[in-house]
């Protein structure tokens, strides 16, 4: 049910993006999703990456800042409501979301949550109208 | 005007003789009152009875700032406590501050070589002061603020900070001179222009600056953009604060109060003296000091000195502008700053990596101080607010240590420099010319 996320801390400069996607794709790592937040001066690169230790290492190795945080991550219909639906089952339990960034394809979203509390969030969302996704089918 | 021709004006052959008879009592007091002293001479196989002329300086020891630090707080004072009667303390440096003492007597000598220098300025006891060095256990406040009360003038105790205010109290009060750093000088001068009060209705004509390293195009701006005639005062508050020397109305040098400070220039690297017109340390001995007299107290400062006799017809020794400095220390908005100062708070510091870059600047007319460092692996986050965090972390702790704020940037892994030597730490952009 968890979900490892790197983040990686980049600087605000032309091309440090590209950086780092290029040498995922020397190493033959595949970004399911991503995103970046960032403030004046820096900014950190959330992604769900196919391989996270050898993304990791690669990263590290090219003299990046690196993190790995566990996430959740679920896929609902792609209609209007759903992902307010999921939410309100959160919001309701009190459970306070740090981040979240989605995507969706066809009928379906997918949404990564980095809430406070992981553990007691994946419970509460097994009782929403959604899918957790597991580690496995982000692979592919 | 010359506030005291007697000293001021006095033949340099005269002068030489007084120097040397003071330079002899200082020496047998700080023997027999300061045990540092008599330890250092006594290492020397030098006795207050071999000090009998200024050639004999030579022969004495040197003192520096980490003396200072040795000793505090009370360590290099010559008289009881009971004596002392203000304490003046240094802005922020590694470990301890350096702590002075002054005596009854060296406050009115303090007074009064001021009051020579802000009629060197041409103010007189018909000028309004505005004195926006900050008050407190900075010398610069309380040393131009009685300066000015001795020279007969009035006196705004503005202290520093709070433009909107200053700029409100030196047109409502008529202010005819303000004393500063000239960084606020320049600052307070845009301000000033903001506002949209026509400049007539100012009425500053003499600016008094100092505490902070500056150049003839400071100044050239700073009359332009102020209106007022913008005078170069020395000082340094191991010696005694505001006031050592200051310019003339020639603006070539500075005059030294020479009957209580005898002036050196030395090797930094030989530690020899260097005859007058070379550049070099200049160092000080405080000939009439009380409370906490110093022999040869380095200052760190770069210049050379000349004895030629000015136009003004002062014949006191007169310094160059300072050029820079024998050690690393950063003068930022008239604070002193030492790199190491900032390396021992990184260090303690186990979120980050002990790699860091200063780049000082001036950003419209302020000095700015930005810190280079690297989050160490493991302190990497997935979230802002904790990054944040963690600037906001090292931020506090640099203000507390340096008394100054410091803009901190967080650069990617091995983004500094290593370097097996000396590394290259600072990068300071402010031209000083």
């Amino acid at each position: 049910m968890k979900i490892k996320q790197l983040s990686v801390f980049v600087e605000n400069k032309t091309g440090r993006i590209n950086e780092v996607a290029q040498i995922l794709g020397r190493h033959g790592i595949n970004m399911t999703a991503f995103s970046l937040a960032d403030n004046a001066d820096f900014g950190i690169l959330r992604m769900i990456v196919s391989d996270v230790e050898r993304a990791e290492q690669v990263l590290r190795e090219a003299h990046f800042g690196v993190s790995v945080t566990e996430v959740v991550c679920l896929s609902c219909a792609n209609v209007p409501g759903a992902l307010s639906e999921v939410l309100d089952g959160l919001a309701k339990e009190q459970v306070f979301i740090e981040y979240m960034y989605a995507f969706s394809e066809g009928d379906t979203a997918r949404v990564v949550i980095r809430p406070t509390d992981l553990d007691r969030c994946i419970e509460i969302l097994q009782h929403c109208p959604c899918c957790l996704i597991s580690k496995s089918i982000l692979k592919q | 005007m010359i506030w005291n021709p007697t000293k001021e004006c006095m033949s340099r052959e005269d002068m030489r003789r007084l120097q040397g008879e003071r330079l002899h009592k200082l020496v047998e007091r700080v023997y027999h009152n300061t045990p540092f002293y008599r330890r250092k001479m006594q290492e020397m196989d030098v006795t207050p009875d071999d000090i009998r002329s200024v050639d004999d300086i030579v022969r004495l020891p040197f003192t520096t700032k980490q003396d200072l630090r040795d000793n505090y707080p009370y360590g290099l004072f010559a008289v009881p406590m009971s004596q002392i009667v203000r304490l003046h303390a240094s802005s922020g440096t590694t470990g301890s501050p350096t702590v002075v003492g002054y005596t009854r007597r060296d406050l009115a000598i303090w007074a009064e070589m001021t009051a020579r220098c802000l009629s060197a300025f041409g103010t007189d006891c018909n000028d309004i002061f505005s004195v926006a060095y900050g008050y407190g256990l900075f010398t610069g406040g309380l040393g131009l603020h009685y300066g000015v009360e001795y020279l007969g003038a009035t006196v705004i105790p503005m202290s520093s900070g709070n433009t909107a205010k200053q700029i409100k109290l030196l047109h409502d009060f008529g202010a005819t001179a303000i004393a500063c750093t000239p960084s606020y000088a320049l600052y307070l001068a845009e301000a000033m222009a903001k506002t949209g009060i026509p400049r007539e209705e100012f009425r500053l004509k003499t600016g008094i600056f100092g505490a902070e390293p500056w150049t003839e195009n400071m100044r050239r701006e700073i009359e332009h953009k102020m209106g007022v005639n913008a005078y170069n005062i020395y000082g340094l508050s191991e010696v005694m604060g505001p006031g050592v020397s200051h310019e003339c109305e020639y603006k070539d040098g500075s005059h030294i109060i020479e009957d209580h400070f005898l002036p050196e220039i030395i090797s930094p690297e030989t530690l020899e003296p260097l005859p007058y017109g070379e550049q070099g340390e200049l160092v000080f001995t405080t000939l009439t000091k009380e409370g906490m007299p110093l022999l040869r107290y380095r200052t760190k400062d770069l210049c050379s000195l000349t004895d030629e006799p000015c136009r003004c017809g002062r014949t006191n020794v007169r310094m160059s502008r300072i050029v820079g400095r024998s050690d690393d220390m950063l003068i930022i908005r008239g604070v002193n700053v030492f790199p190491s100062q900032i390396e021992s708070v990184i260090l303690e510091m186990e979120e980050f990596e002990p790699h860091y870059l200063l780049i000082v600047d001036r950003v419209q007319n302020l000095d700015s101080l930005e810190v280079r460092v690297e989050v160490r692996d493991g302190f990497y986050s997935d979230e802002i607010s904790k990054m944040l965090a963690l600037r906001q972390k090292l931020s506090a702790r640099l203000q507390s240590v340096l008394g100054i704020k410091a803009d901190i940037k967080l650069v990617e892994p091995y983004s500094i420099e290593r370097s097996e030597g000396k590394a290259k730490r600072v990068i300071d952009k402010r031209v000083l010319q």
